[in-house]
């Protein structure tokens, strides 16, 4: 199940949060159910061929978001709550128009221009999808 | 028994060209430590110190418990050791240098070395001079792996591989890590290695111990921020901030010490915070050693 995760060299992000992005992604998706176990700090850190400080980090960080529970001497699981894995999706969304919200302010966009462009794009996306189908067909 | 596999305090050497100063270090058992340093910077002089091969002028230098160097005989059961400099019979095969060891040490681990044979993909009954400079390295790296020594000190253990005998050394190492008891030292100028399976990070420059603490604080405090900089508006002088680069509008600011107040304070200045951006280790490295190198010439 360790072998879900794949860290990318090219990645310029700090492997902490590769980590902790992984984790999360493989629970949004449903792979990793709640309550489930997951690999302890030590074992991550030898799959992935990196510093159990790192896997550490990650952990606390995903305990802290409350992603994972740690109970002593019993290993980490993914946390109970219910509607984790759509509360994940939803965040990664969130994080992502925020992104762009930023960025249309920085080219001085006006909301309702933003508003258009992700219009024009879900559009697109849509038609795109059609095309495939009648391919298919 | 002590929680620290290693503990150098005040540690000094003067040769007539080069001053090991007042060295501090500490590894926790169950850690890896990666020592950083450009050439001459004082690796090896630390790590020969530490198997009691190089006798200190002055400090304590303790490894498992042990003080060195009078205490080197009992330490070496535990210590295994490898360096660029440690030589292999050249018309004796590997097989003949794992059964010699396997003799000296009661802990060898026979399936294990087996299994590192395999892995490796060293002949055992080919004569080391006719192995490749990758093939001897693994040689001598399975014959210390495989006693399952409670220290690992390695010199430069991936300098000079190929990228396939490189992972296959860090992959070792990290197994090693799987039982909490052990700990490893290794030396490296290869940043992105040292980055990758050190728990600890020591940089060492000029002889004197710049920076030795846990890899993800460190890391953690070091920051890259991306300013826009409108004309007329100049960059205040901010604390832990080490550098400023400014071409026109855009500059980069590096800092050492970093903290989200710092963003905001550009940001009350006038200027505009486009990004801030974590550095590699290699980054660090170069900013860190142009430092203290200014630093000393003040």
């Amino acid at each position: 199940m360790n072998g879900a995760l794949t860290l990318s060299q090219s990645d310029k992000r700090p492997i902490y949060l590769q980590i902790m992005e992984q984790i999360k992604q493989r629970i949004a998706v449903g792979d990793w159910a709640q309550g489930q176990p997951i690999p302890s700090i030590r074992q991550l850190a030898v799959d992935l061929e990196v510093s159990v400080i790192t896997v550490k980090r990650a952990y606390y960080e995903l305990e802290r978001e409350g992603v994972i529970v740690t109970q002593h001497g019993k290993g980490s699981q993914v946390a109970s709550t219910p509607g984790l894995g759509a509360r994940l999706r939803d965040q990664e969304l969130q994080q992502h128009l925020e992104q762009a919200a930023r960025i249309a302010a920085q080219l001085g966009m006006l909301p309702e221009q933003l508003e258009d462009r992700l219009r024009e794009v879900g559009d697109r996306l849509a038609d795109k999808e059609k095309e495939k189908e009648n391919e298919l067909v | 028994m002590t929680d620290l596999a290693i503990e150098l305090r005040g540690v000094s050497k003067r040769y007539r060209h080069f001053t090991l100063d007042n060295v501090h270090l500490k590894l926790p058992r169950g850690q890896i430590m990666g020592l950083i340093g450009a050439n001459g910077a004082g690796k090896s002089t630390t790590i020969r110190i530490l198997m009691g091969l190089v006798h200190q002028d002055s400090g304590e230098a303790r490894v498992l418990g042990h003080s060195m160097p009078a205490e080197q005989v009992d330490a070496k059961w535990d210590i295994g050791f490898a360096s660029e400099d440690m030589r292999l019979y050249d018309s004796m095969t590997l097989a003949w240098h794992i059964n010699f060891i396997a003799s000296i040490y009661p802990n060898w681990d026979a399936s294990y070395a087996q299994l590192l044979l395999k892995r490796f993909g060293v002949p055992p009954d080919q004569k080391i001079k006719g192995l490749s400079h990758g093939q001897r390295v693994k040689a001598a790296l399975l014959l210390v792996l495989a006693r399952k020594p409670k220290l690992l000190v390695l010199d430069e253990p991936t300098t000079g591989l190929d990228p396939v005998a490189r992972h296959e050394i860090l992959r070792e190492l990290t197994n090693v890590m799987a039982d909490e008891d052990r700990s490893i030292l290794f030396s490296s100028h290869n940043t992105q290695d040292v980055e990758q399976i050190s728990d600890q990070i020591t940089f060492i420059d000029r002889g004197r111990i710049i920076d030795s603490m846990d890899k993800e604080a460190y890391l953690d405090r070091w920051r890259r921020l991306r300013l826009e900089v409108p004309s007329g508006i100049e960059l205040p002088p901010l604390p832990g901030i080490i550098g400023i680069q400014q071409r026109g509008r855009l500059a980069v600011a590096t800092s050492n010490a970093f903290v989200p107040g710092l963003a905001n304070a550009y940001e009350n200045s006038g200027a505009r915070v486009q990004r801030i951006e974590n550095m590699t280790l290699e980054e660090i490295f170069v900013a860190n050693v142009e430092r203290s190198r200014e630093e000393v010439e003040a």
